[in-house]
């Protein structure tokens, strides 16, 4: 009887547990989805983790336990020492988007200010995620204008900074389609640096001679819109938190960003070397 | 001279709102990342001015920009990372990379390790301004908490 009668009892609990947990998945739900939307947008480990942190804080999510790497968030949160939630989401190393970092960070203050209810903090996220990037043709103009400007810097001539304009413009060209065709970055990387190299050589030349002084800056300011400068930067700031496994992984797909490009650059420069005979090179 | 200050300034700024666009950073930054990064460039080139070598303009120019990054970040409440990011390409070593990659191509290996290791150097010394300035703790950045025990202290 005695049996009987404390089966029943712990049956009560479990029904009264999952009324409770109700809201307790809700909130990690939303709590995981912006961590998410952060990580894939380009934001840091330490970021992700505050905003997790601080959501759950709000809504008296008291025993959390977080691990967030680059590629994954791993989420159980505890209640009366029984487990009640745990999650693991893949994220793949992504494009960059900082206006919907920018955007989920307001998020995250204004419901740890309490402004914003759980329901439409989600619809709010959902509306954050989808925000567009930049159009095409104007995502070509800007990457033309600031590798001329980059150019210029290493002193070039305002004629190789112009001629900086053009190839840069062609390269994101390819690039847009890369994105588009879901192209594997090495292969972007790598006919990034041919097309670069490639176009610089043709257009460079006076009187039908190609002039190796310009090919020089106008391949290098070119090439800037390539650089993997977040994955750089982002890896840097996370080792720096002594978030060391995600950094070191980000810098490893930062230097191997360096490493395609390169090896397409020097593909066309070496080709054309062996044609001409590397005497003019 | 003022002419130089002029065209490195304006070049470097515009190039940094056109990678502040780039990376799609919301419109009302545009015009403080390009500040950041002009600012930061004309620090580089004061400091090559006076005879810093290349690794030290580009370290002292990039704890400029973090500096600024982190300052504006707490000011306008937005991530940091959005002025940082865009802010620190012009010192990026590009040009430093393409050379070792061209001088292993024309197989001058002596003239490709030396810029292959100025490209290390280069980034070693970005690597080391960011991870100086980042660890310095927060809430020296947090101006309204320090205004206001300056007021306590006053009253």
């Amino acid at each position: 009887m005695e049996q009987i009668f404390h089966l029943e009892q712990e049956k009560i609990e479990i029904k009264e547990n999952k009324c409770e947990d109700i809201e307790l998945q809700d909130v990690l739900e939303l709590a995981l989805e912006m961590g998410r939307t952060l990580l894939r947008n380009g934001a840091e480990i330490f970021r992700v983790e505050e905003t997790i942190t601080h959501v759950c804080n709000h809504y008296n999510v008291k025993e959390l336990n977080l691990f967030v790497l680059s590629n994954g968030i791993f989420i159980t949160a505890e209640k009366e020492g029984r487990e009640t939630y745990a999650k693991i989401k893949h994220i793949p190393l992504s494009g960059t988007h900082l206006g919907i970092v920018d955007g989920v960070n307001d998020l995250s203050r204004r419901i740890c200010a309490g402004e914003v209810e759980l329901a439409e903090a989600s619809v709010e996220l959902e509306k954050i995620a989808a925000r567009p990037p930049k159009r095409p043709y104007f995502r070509i103009i800007a990457a033309g204008i600031g590798c001329g400007c980059f150019c210029y810097l290493l002193d070039a001539t305002i004629l190789d900074s112009l001629r900086t304009v053009i190839v840069t413009m062609i390269l994101n060209i390819f690039l847009v389609f890369g994105y588009r065709a879901k192209l594997s970055k090495m292969l972007v990387n790598t006919i990034g640096g041919c097309i670069a190299a490639f176009f610089a050589i043709l257009i460079c030349r006076e009187n039908g001679i190609v002039i190796f002084s310009s090919v020089d800056k106008v391949i290098i300011g070119a090439i800037f819109s390539l650089i993997p400068g977040v994955a750089f930067v982002n890896s840097l700031r996370d080792i720096a938190n002594s978030d060391i496994i995600s950094g070191v992984v980000k810098l490893i797909d930062a230097i191997l960003g360096f490493l395609y490009i390169a090896i397409g650059v020097g593909i066309v420069l070496a080709t054309y070397n062996n044609i001409i005979g590397g005497s003019i090179l | 001279m003022i002419e130089f200050i002029l065209v490195n300034f304006f070049c470097a700024g515009v190039g940094t709102m056109a990678y502040a666009v780039l990376f799609n950073v919301p419109k009302q930054y545009y015009f403080w990342a390009g500040m950041t990064g002009g600012l930061g460039w004309l620090i580089y080139c004061f400091i090559a001015h006076i005879g810093g070598a290349a690794p030290v303009c580009t370290f002292c120019g990039t704890v400029f920009v973090v500096l600024m990054s982190r300052v504006l970040a707490v000011y306008m409440k937005c991530p940091i990372t959005i002025f940082l990011i865009s802010g620190i390409f012009p010192m990026i070593p590009g040009s430093a990379v393409y050379y070792t990659v061209y001088y292993l191509v024309i197989d001058e290996l002596t003239q490709a390790a030396m810029k292959g290791v100025l490209a290390f150097k280069l980034a070693f010394a970005i690597a080391l301004g960011i991870v100086f300035v980042v660890s310095i703790p927060k809430k020296w950045f947090v101006w309204e908490r320090l205004m206001r025990k300056v007021n306590e202290k006053s009253k």
